[in-house]
């Protein structure tokens, strides 16, 4: 056993407004450069739809993820190593920008200088990678939010796969939900294994996964060795980013600014102590079904004298341990079994966790007749098909999910009697498993949600790998070279930039 | 006066030009790394990019090291096995012609691309489309000379610039005037080739000194990275 410790994220998709803070606060911080307009760190897809990029769930199309052989080992869906190789010229699996989509920009400054006309001028999109005009906008970044398009095309949703959806296409039926997507900082990170470079790695201190700016030559096997699509590649560096957990952030203990900006207080963070020796093992796993239940298996219990001894020995920092204790993230996937990988049937072991939301009863008439059971409704006659969350969050396997449901329901009906009609009803936790000491936990964790109950998050100990002596006024975080941002004025050897994209502002002059 | 070009072109270019490519490669890797990429545009456009750039970099890998066996192979290794001057020089136009013809027409397509396409002609810096310009020559070049190599099939002239690239990477003096009297041609397809090693370390070509082949013996297929020193049991 040798134990190793990771930041892990859970979003409570139940209280997901669908706002884009996270996103837009995101972009603002890491993503407002050339070269990464069209590319979202962060991004929130309304479901049921094809997402961003389009189609990404479709691994026959783009081959993120893994495969399990006959054999009973795992490799890149790419192929083999030297199948990545061969297609290193050109690679078939590469999404296009126009899969995201081309960014734009507006010419707002016409707004200003037009001349006096009978209509009111307006801003035409212009693209930002030609600076040409753009006629029509065919694509955005969100171009489904809040069920937009038609339902035949937003209905090429992977996660309808096993669902009777033309019924879902009907307004009577219809059901949505958003979902906030950022890297997932995987166990087993299929971008680093299709790395040519070997410039992607995992930070065993936290277990956040970062690209090595200096090692990347842009090979772009990462883009579609991730399964979710969230490496992207930055045409005007020639290199690959990604989100990086806002390291700089969690490192002295502060949340990634996704999750310190989320309105909703959807997002956690916290420490998780995992069996490293045992990562492949659970990935490998035959039956996709059983990948959720073998993830949780490599998790191990902070409160275990034999675990906390342990992870001293493999130098896990005492503090990191206490936090373990108090994690978020260990109660909500770990203790009330409430929080779900995304896609685990990627088989690279997610550590960004999802709470699968609740939705009304099918219908008001329904309401009445179906089973309310002990003041719990009954889960499969929600909104949203229990196989949708299922495929989305459990490789298709529902139990899980609909216990997961119920829980979230008795708690709701627990405090219901507890604050309405002042009564303690330990039969509704007794159902669904839990004690009424957990449902109140439960309550105060998800539905109270305060700051130091979400956020749990150590800072990392950097005095035992420098001295903060020989760093002081040291230049921070740099794109490599020192304090050079490696594109000086005078550079000797990549030349001066040629600003390829010009502001409208520039244009119109 | 033409004998003192020839000289300077032939004798000392070489010299230079491979100096700096040694020299500003090493440098630009230690002192600019972020830049340090193969610079793909394949994201922008994939169209004409999956034909154009597998013929291209395939028949430039076979010409590439094609030339470099060819030409650095000292003569005495081929007699010794029993390969004629002359098959060695049918061979070479056989393979390189076809290799040539191959990375011609990718180098086509992505030239067609690079010039004509909004989004990927906007977004070249100067050297992106003057190295390929450059290497476009330098395989049209390659190509005509082998019209006047058919002229001459047995092998004398070809050994002539075996001896003359040995004689360089040997020091010989007078290495120059092995190739004097050569088709103008070879000698246009020699200085543009030396040229093109001059601005190696300044373009995107550098992306050659990384091919990832340590990719198919690194172990396993993870890597982590841990800023602690030890990690020895307490």
């Amino acid at each position: 056993m040798k134990i190793r410790a990771q930041i892990g994220m859970v979003l409570n998709l139940d209280k997901c407004i669908g706002c884009h803070t996270c996103s837009v606060t995101c972009k603002n911080v890491w993503t407002s450069r050339e070269g990464m307009e069209y590319a979202w760190f962060n991004n929130v897809e309304t479901k049921p739809g094809i997402g961003y990029p389009k189609d990404w769930e479709n691994q026959n199309r783009w081959k993120g993820g893994w495969t399990r052989k006959k054999s009973g080992d795992i490799e890149p869906r790419m192929g083999a190593k030297w199948r990545i190789l061969a297609n290193i010229f050109a690679n078939p699996d590469l999404p296009e920008i126009d899969d995201y989509y081309e960014p734009f920009t507006f010419d707002y400054e016409h707004l200003q200088t037009a001349g006096e006309s009978q209509t009111m001028p307006t801003a035409r999109p212009r693209s930002l990678i030609t600076g040409e005009r753009m006629e029509k906008i065919e694509w955005g970044p969100n171009w489904e939010e809040i069920l937009g398009g038609e339902f035949s095309k937003r209905s090429q949703d992977y996660n309808f796969e096993g669902v009777e959806k033309q019924i879902y296409g009907e307004f009577e039926n219809t059901f949505m939900m958003y979902l906030p997507r950022l890297c997932e900082h995987c166990l087993n990170p299929s971008c680093v294994a299709a790395c040519p470079s070997g410039a992607i790695y995992k930070r065993e201190e936290d277990g956040i996964v970062l690209i090595d700016q200096e090692k990347c030559r842009g090979w772009r096997m990462c883009v579609s060795g991730c399964p979710y699509k969230k490496i992207y590649y930055n045409w005007s560096s020639g290199k690959s980013e990604k989100c990086i957990f806002c390291y700089p952030r969690i490192e002295a203990g502060e949340p990634t600014v996704c999750s310190e900006t989320c309105v909703g207080r959807i997002r956690y963070l916290g420490v998780v102590l995992y069996d490293a020796d045992r990562i492949k093992e659970a990935a490998s796993v035959e039956d996709e079904h059983d990948l959720y239940e073998a993830q949780l298996g490599i998790f191990l219990d902070p409160n275990d004298p034999d675990v906390i001894a342990q992870a001293r020995a493999d130098m896990v920092p005492d503090a990191w341990l206490e936090a373990a204790t108090r994690s978020p993230i260990w109660k909500l996937a770990m203790e009330w079994k409430v929080a779900f990988p995304l896609h685990p049937e990627y088989r690279t072991l997610p550590m960004v966790w999802y709470v699968p939301p609740l939705s009304p009863i099918q219908s008001a008439a329904e309401a009445g007749k179906i089973g309310i059971d002990n003041e719990m409704p009954d889960v499969r006659s929600l909104r949203i098909p229990i196989r949708y969350l299922a495929n989305l969050l459990t490789a298709g396997k529902e139990e899980p999910v609909a216990q997961a449901l119920e829980r979230m329901l008795a708690m709701r009906g627990y405090m219901r009697a507890k604050t309405v009609d002042g009564v303690i009803d330990i039969g509704i936790a007794k159902k669904v498993g839990l004690t009424p000491g957990q449902v109140e936990d439960m309550y105060q964790l998800m539905a109270i949600a305060n700051y130091e109950d979400r956020f749990v998050i150590p800072t990392s100990h950097r005095e035992t790998s420098e001295d903060a002596y020989d760093i002081r006024g040291g230049c921070g975080f740099s794109f490599g070279n020192q304090c050079s941002g490696g594109t000086s004025k005078t550079n000797l050897f990549a030349t001066t930039p040629r600003k390829s994209v010009r502001t409208p502002t520039e244009l119109i002059k | 006066m033409d004998s003192y070009i020839h000289i300077l072109i032939f004798g000392y270019y070489p010299y230079v030009a491979l100096i700096v490519l040694l020299v500003g490669s090493i440098v630009r890797y230690d002192r600019e790394p972020y830049t340090w990429r193969s610079g793909s545009s394949q994201l922008l456009r994939r169209k004409q990019l999956i034909a154009g750039s597998v013929l291209f970099h395939v028949g430039v890998l076979i010409v590439f090291f094609g030339h470099l066996v060819g030409l650095l192979t000292p003569i005495e290794v081929f007699d010794m096995m029993g390969i004629s001057h002359g098959f060695k020089q049918l061979a070479a136009i056989i393979v390189g012609g076809i290799a040539g013809v191959m990375a011609l027409i990718g180098a086509t397509l992505l030239l067609h691309r690079r010039l004509f396409d909004s989004r990927i002609r906007a977004t070249s810096s100067f050297s992106d489309t003057a190295v390929l310009v450059l290497l476009y020559l330098q395989l049209l070049l390659g190509l005509a000379t082998i019209l006047i190599s058919v002229d001459h099939l047995d092998g004398e002239e070809m050994v002539r610039f075996m001896e003359w690239s040995q004689g360089i990477f040997t020091f010989q003096s007078g290495t120059a005037d092995i190739i004097k009297d050569v088709h103008w041609i070879f000698k246009l397809h020699l200085f543009l080739g030396l040229t093109i090693f001059l601005i190696f370390p300044f373009t995107r070509l550098v992306h050659m000194f990384s091919v990832p082949v340590r990719y198919l013996w690194r172990p396993g297929y993870q890597i982590t990275r841990t800023k602690q020193k030890t990690r020895t049991a307490a």
